[in-house]
């Protein structure tokens, strides 16, 4: 199908997008990518007013670290992310996660703003951020906000953008030396939406671990943070001595944490089973990873 | 004009401007206004692949980018893969040659994603072309022949560059 007649605009600066984004109120909506919003627009589940084009706006291509904060503005494409040895060397997880997402022709165009605005539930990137403990830069024509990605992630493909309002820039905060990392995750068909998935961080100092992250994807309306488990590992001594029994358990609070449900991918009780999986696979594969320092 | 735009872009080498609709993708722009029917269309929301072109080097989708996006830039389609010589592109011969193209359809995208792969990673391994091929469908081939002719091409390009 072909996507309904809409007023194109394509402006050259932030101030002029979030002008145009103004007048246009809820009848506005922001083109970058294009790989999840014309196909919806193609298949006319969703039918803009105005079409707010951002991919002439040069200064949101920016993708640089500012006193250890990763900066990743709203034209950095999923490609610009996999190759950035910035992003590697100090967001490990959030390139492990990226080499997930969709196909080659799809990440030489898709954002990774956009990913985070368009806010689908098997979608790696919210998952990254919120496991990352990063925020969102918004901006209007009346000025501009930060959003904690907790905040921002709102649950079904649903976040705190009001009509108005645009992601300039995502932001990542430094990662602790001594972090393990892994994002693994399950689909029939590499480059396709996870069936399910999982971020893992842990933090070890002298084999007690500091601080714990676990995040699942695809799971329920958003990405869920399994906080009981992140509880239970902190404090622990954890070592291929007790690893095994301590995983067990964060594996049980996983499959707890989630509400899956069914549909033609996959059934509710399959996926809870995938998500104590993904959390044991993250988890181990964190594990073997941390003490290794990596700078921002 | 909101609604409607003229254009000037390039493509395969030919500097063209028109009027386009907004909501025109490039891959209608392509075949209806510019006649270049090589572009296949097969779902219009980006699972497919048959759409795939070359835009400013990269591959993309041109069922999920409008003409206008075009405007200023540089696309190359299946027609102009030729040489000015006429002399296919290898990837195009080592297709013919390993039987990779049945009814052809989705042909056009694989050659402008193995295209890319190639210009990126000259020797890939088989795991590399099949993961790099995983957002193009062939509802004919079975894949495997796809593969052994990126694997040709790739040979046959490395020889060509020793001379
Ligand atoms: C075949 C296929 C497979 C895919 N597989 C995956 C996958 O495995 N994992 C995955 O995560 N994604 C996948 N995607 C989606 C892809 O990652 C998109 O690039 C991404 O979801 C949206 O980014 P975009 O820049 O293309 O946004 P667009 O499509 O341009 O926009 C998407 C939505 O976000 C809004 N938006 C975009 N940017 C902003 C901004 N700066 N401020 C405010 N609102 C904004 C738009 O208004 C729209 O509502 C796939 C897409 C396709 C076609
Ligand atoms: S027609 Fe564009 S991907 Fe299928
Ligand atoms: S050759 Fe027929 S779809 Fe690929």
């Amino acid at each position: 199908m072909k996507a309904p007649v809409f007023d194109y605009r394509a402006p050259r600066s932030l101030a002029e997008a979030t002008a145009i984004l103004r007048d246009a109120g809820p009848d506005g909506r922001v083109l970058a990518g294009g790989q999840s919003l014309m196909p919806m627009m193609n298949m006319r589940i969703v039918a803009p007013g105005v079409l707010v084009d951002i991919n002439r706006i040069e200064e949101l291509a920016r993708l640089d670290a500012d006193g250890g904060t990763l900066r990743v503005g709203a034209l950095v494409r999923h490609v610009d992310i996999l190759h950035s040895p910035l992003v590697k060397a100090g967001w490990p997880l959030m390139s492990e996660a990226t080499a997930y997402v969709a196909h080659p022709a799809i990440r030489n165009r898709g954002t990774t703003c956009g990913s985070v605005a368009h806010n689908d539930p098997a979608a790696e990137h919210p998952s990254v951020l919120l496991t990352l403990g990063g925020s969102v830069v918004i901006a209007s024509a009346e000025g501009r906000r930060e959003v904690k990605a907790e905040d921002f992630l709102q649950g079904l493909m649903t976040t705190a953008l009001e009509p108005g309002e645009m992601i300039v820039e995502l932001r990542y905060p430094p990662v602790r030396p001594g972090t393990g990392w892994a994002f693994v995750e399950f689909s029939r068909r590499l480059g396709d939406f996870a069936l399910g998935g999982a971020a893992a961080l842990l933090t070890l100092r002298g084999g007690v671990c500091e601080e714990a992250r676990l995040t699942l994807v695809g799971m329920g309306e958003g990405p869920v943070r399994v906080t009981a488990a992140e509880a239970l590992l902190a404090g622990q001594r954890i070592d291929e001595g007790t690893a095994p029994e301590l995983f067990e358990a964060a594996v049980q609070l996983a499959r707890r944490a989630v509400d899956p449900t069914d549909d033609v991918h996959a059934g509710a009780g399959y996926r809870r089973h995938l998500a104590g999986v993904m959390a044991r696979r993250a988890l181990a594969r964190a594990l073997l990873r941390s003490g290794r320092t990596h700078h921002a | 004009m909101p609604e409607q735009q003229t254009i000037t872009l390039t493509v395969n080498g030919r500097v063209h401007t028109k009027d386009v609709a907004t909501r025109t993708s490039l891959a209608d722009f392509l075949r209806d206004q510019l006649h270049l029917t090589g572009t296949h269309l097969g779902c219009e929301h980006g699972v497919c692949g048959a759409c795939t072109v070359t835009v400013d080097g990269r591959s993309a989708r041109a069922c999920l980018m409008l003409a206008v996006q075009a405007d200023g830039r540089e696309v190359v389609t299946i027609e102009g893969l030729k040489d000015p010589a006429g002399v296919w592109h290898p990837v195009q011969k080592a297709f013919f040659e390993n039987f990779a193209i049945q009814c052809g359809f989705c042909t056009p995208g694989f050659f402008a994603t193995a295209i890319e792969l190639l210009g990126q990673n000259p020797d890939p391994t088989e795991a590399e072309i099949r993961e790099y091929l995983s957002g193009n469908i062939c509802r004919c081939s079975g894949y495997q022949a796809i593969v052994e002719a990126v694997r040709a091409a790739a040979a046959a390009m490395q020889d060509h560059q020793r001379g």
